[in-house]
C-alpha cells in the first residue's frame, strides 16, 4: 500500500477538490510505485463511498461514528491517526481546503512530520516523489521533499484534472476507529451564510476588479472611471475590502463570489491562488498590473505590464472614442 | 487575560525576489522587510482583546537578528513586551521546526490565547498555529473572523468556503489562527514608538530551547514558476497598449 488520499464530504456532498486529490494520489503513487487506497469520514458516508470506489482506487476505508458527523479538528486527527497507524501509508494525500487547513497541520505533528501544503505538482527523484509547491502566493516555486516516512502533501485547487468515475469498482471496507466523546473539545455551531448578498457579481457581462495597486482609497474613480464606460461591474480582492474601501459583497475569490464574466480587467491585483480560484473561469482575462512576473499574467489572455493610474486612464479614452 | 501574538517577519509586499546563488533560496542582500500582514491581524485583535478584558500581550517572535525591528513595531503599537527567539540567516525553516521553537517559548509563559496569522506572505504553510496548539496540548481554531472571550472558553467566527461561516466555542487555552481584516489595523505613536525603547525584550538563542528546529521538509530548488499559458503581452507606450487591447476585445475575443 503505498499513497492515501483523504476525501472531505459535508453533509452528504462531496467537496469537489477530493477528486482533484484523487487525481494527483494517483500521480504521486505513479512517482513511487503502489497503489491507491481512499479514506472517507463523516456519520453516514456509504453512498458516497461506493461513488468514491468507482474512481481508480484499489480500497476506501469509510469511518462511521457519530462524533464525526459535524468536523471537529480533534475528532478528524484522531480517527484518522489511527487509521495511518494500522495502514502504514507512504504518502498521505489531502485536498487543500480550509478544513484540511484546520486538522492536517496537527495530524502530521502527531507523526512528528511536516505537513508538504498547497503543492501544485510532482515530480520523482531517486524513486521519491518530490513535489512543487508555491512561495510569496505564487511569484516563486519551490521543489520541497521530506526525508522520512509517512509524507504529507495537500493539494492545490485546480492544479490535477479530477479524477471521473469508471466502470471498475475497488471495495469498500469500514475502518472502526475508537472514539471518545471527551477528545472532542471545540463545540461546533451550524454553519451559516451571512443575510442574502445585494450585489450578485455573478450575472455581470463585464467585471472591473481592483487589487491593492490602487494604493489608496482615493483612487478608486480611476477604476471607477473603467467601469463606467464599460457598462461594468466594480468588484475586487479581499485586502480593498477588508480595508472597507468597497463592501465586502464585491469581493472575488475563494471566500467570496466565483464570477465567470466574459472579460475580467485584474487591475492592480498580483493573482494570488484565493483570488483565482474567484475569476479564472472568466471568458476573457485582461491583467493590468507593473510587475511583469505577477502570477496574474500567468492566468491572463491579454496582459499589459505598466503603471495603472497612465493605463487605465488610456483605456478609458480608447474605449469612449471606440463607442463613439 | 494573558496573551501570546506570534508574529514573523517577512520580505516586503512589493520585493523583487532573486534567488540566490545556490538555487536553495532568496538573494537576501538588498531586501526589506515588514511585519507578516496576517500576524499584524492578530496582533491587533490582541491589543484590542486586552483594552477590553486588561492582562498582558507577550510578542513571540522567531527570527534572524533583523527581526527586532518588526519586534519594536509591535511594541510601538501597544504589546508589553517581546520574546525573541534568535534563529540563523539563510533558509527559512519548515513550519514544524518553527512551530517547536514557538511552542517552547511560549509554554514557559503560561498563556490562556495565542494569536497568530492565518499564514505568512513568504512560505504560506499556514500551518504555524495549529502545529503549536498540537504541541502545547491546547485546542485550535483556524482562520478566525471575530473572538468573543466568555467565562472560562472563546467563541469564535471562522470563515469557512463559499460564504459560508461557523462559530465554534473552544476551552482555554486555544491558539487561533486570525484572518486578515478582523479588525482595522491600527499605526505606532510617536508616543508608542518612545515607549517601545524601553520595554523589555527577551532574545534566546533557539539552541537555548532544547527544541527539534531541524527541518525534515527542505527545499531543493526554487525558482521562478514556469509559464504555461500564452498570455500576449501588448506593448508601446500607454495610449498604443490601451489601443491594441481595445481593438483586441472587439474583434480577437469579440466581448466588447
Ligand atoms: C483563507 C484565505 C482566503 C482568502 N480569500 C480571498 C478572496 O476571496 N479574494 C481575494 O482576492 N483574496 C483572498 N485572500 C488573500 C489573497 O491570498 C491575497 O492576499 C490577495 O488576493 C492579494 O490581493 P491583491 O492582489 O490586491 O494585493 P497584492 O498581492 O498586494 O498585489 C498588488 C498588485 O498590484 C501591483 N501594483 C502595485 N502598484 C501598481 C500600479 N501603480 N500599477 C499597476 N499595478 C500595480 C503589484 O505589482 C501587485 O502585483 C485570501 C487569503 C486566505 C489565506
Amino acid at each position: 500500500m503505498s499513497v492515501l488520499v483523504i476525501l472531505e464530504q459535508r453533509d452528504g456532498k462531496w467537496n469537489r477538490l477530493s477528486f482533484e486529490a484523487l487525481a494527483a494520489a494517483r500521480a504521486i503513487a505513479e512517482a513511487v510505485g503502489g497503489s491507491v487506497n481512499a479514506a472517507l469520514l463523516g456519520a453516514q458516508t456509504e453512498s458516497l463511498a461506493n461513488e468514491a470506489a468507482k474512481c481508480k482506487v484499489e480500497k476506501v476505508f469509510v469511518i462511521n461514528d457519530p462524533l464525526l458527523a459535524q468536523y471537529t479538528p480533534e475528532g478528524y486527527t484522531a480517527a484518522l491517526q489511527q487509521l495511518i497507524e494500522a495502514v502504514h501509508p507512504k504518502v498521505v494525500v489531502f485536498p487543500h481546503t480550509y478544513q484540511v487547513r484546520d486538522f492536517a497541520p496537527k495530524l502530521s505533528t502527531r507523526f512528528g512530520r511536516p505537513l508538504i501544503s498547497d503543492v501544485v505538482s510532482v515530480k520523482t527523484s531517486d524513486g521519491r516523489a518530490m513535489f512543487v509547491r508555491q512561495l510569496f502566493q505564487g511569484k516563486l516555486s519551490a521543489d520541497v521533499h521530506s526525508s522520512g516516512d509517512p509524507q504529507f502533501v495537500s493539494i492545490q485547487a485546480g492544479t490535477f484534472r479530477a479524477t471521473e468515475p469508471g466502470d471498475q469498482a475497488g471495495s469498500v471496507e469500514k475502518f472502526p476507529a475508537k472514539l471518545d466523546a471527551s477528545q472532542i473539545r471545540s463545540k461546533p455551531e451550524q454553519p451559516f451564510r451571512e443575510a442574502q448578498r445585494s450585489v450578485d457579481l455573478t450575472a455581470a457581462n463585464v467585471i472591473v476588479s481592483v487589487g491593492r495597486g490602487i494604493k489608496e482609497k482615493d483612487n478608486l474613480p480611476v477604476v471607477e472611471e473603467l467601469a463606467k464606460a464599460l457598462g461594468a461591474e466594480l468588484a475586487a480582492s479581499r485586502p480593498i475590502c477588508d480595508n472597507g474601501w468597497l463592501p465586502m459583497e464585491r469581493q472575488v475569490g475563494s471566500s467570496g463570489q466565483t464570477v465567470a464574466p466574459k472579460v475580467y480587467f485584474a487591475v492592480g491585483i498580483s493573482g494570488a491562488i484565493q483570488h483565482l480560484v474567484g475569476m479564472k473561469g472568466s471568458k476573457t482575462i485582461v491583467a493590468i498590473n507593473k510587475d511583469e512576473s505577477a502570477p496574474i499574467f500567468e492566468t491572463a489572455d491579454y496582459g499589459i505590464v505598466g503603471d495603472l493610474f497612465e493605463v487605465v486612464p488610456a483605456l478609458v479614452e480608447e474605449i469612449k472614442k471606440s463607442k463613439a | 487575560m494573558k496573551i501570546i501574538v506570534s508574529v514573523k517577519q517577512v520580505p516586503a509586499r512589493d520585493s523583487a525576489l532573486r534567488v540566490n546563488n545556490d538555487g536553495k533560496w532568496l538573494d537576501e542582500s538588498d531586501l526589506s522587510y515588514e511585519m507578516n500582514e496576517p500576524d499584524a491581524y492578530a496582533l491587533e485583535e490582541a491589543l484590542q482583546l486586552r483594552e477590553k478584558l486588561g492582562g498582558e500581550v507577550v510578542v513571540v517572535c522567531a527570527g534572524p537578528q533583523r527581526a527586532t525591528q518588526t519586534i519594536r513595531e509591535a511594541l510601538a503599537k501597544g504589546a508589553d513586551r517581546a520574546i525573541h527567539v534568535e534563529i540563523a540567516e539563510g533558509p527559512a525553516l519548515d513550519a514544524l521546526a518553527t512551530a517547536r521553537l514557538l511552542a517552547k517559548a511560549a509554554q514557559s509563559e503560561s498563556p490562556d490565547l495565542i494569536l497568530t496569522g492565518l499564514q505568512s506572505d513568504d512560505l504560506g504553510y499556514g500551518q504555524t498555529g495549529v502545529i503549536v496548539a498540537e504541541l502545547l496540548g491546547f485546542s485550535h481554531a483556524t482562520i478566525v473572523m471575530e473572538v468573543e472571550p466568555q467565562d472560562g472558553t472563546v467563541r469564535v467566527k471562522r470563515e469557512l468556503e463559499d460564504g459560508w461561516f461557523q462559530h465554534v466555542v473552544l476551552p482555554l487555552p486555544v491558539v487561533l489562527t486570525i484572518q486578515s481584516g478582523i479588525k482595522k489595523l491600527r499605526y505606532a505613536t510617536l508616543m508608542g514608538i518612545k515607549k517601545a525603547k524601553t520595554k523589555e525584550v527577551k532574545t534566546i538563542a533557539a539552541s537555548e530551547l532544547e527544541a527539534d528546529a531541524s527541518s525534515s521538509a527542505a527545499m531543493d530548488q526554487v525558482y521562478l514558476p514556469q509559464r504555461s499559458k500564452q498570455t500576449q503581452i501588448l506593448t508601446g507606450n500607454s495610449k498604443e497598449v490601451a489601443h491594441q487591447l481595445v481593438e483586441k476585445l472587439k474583434f480577437e475575443a469579440r466581448v466588447l
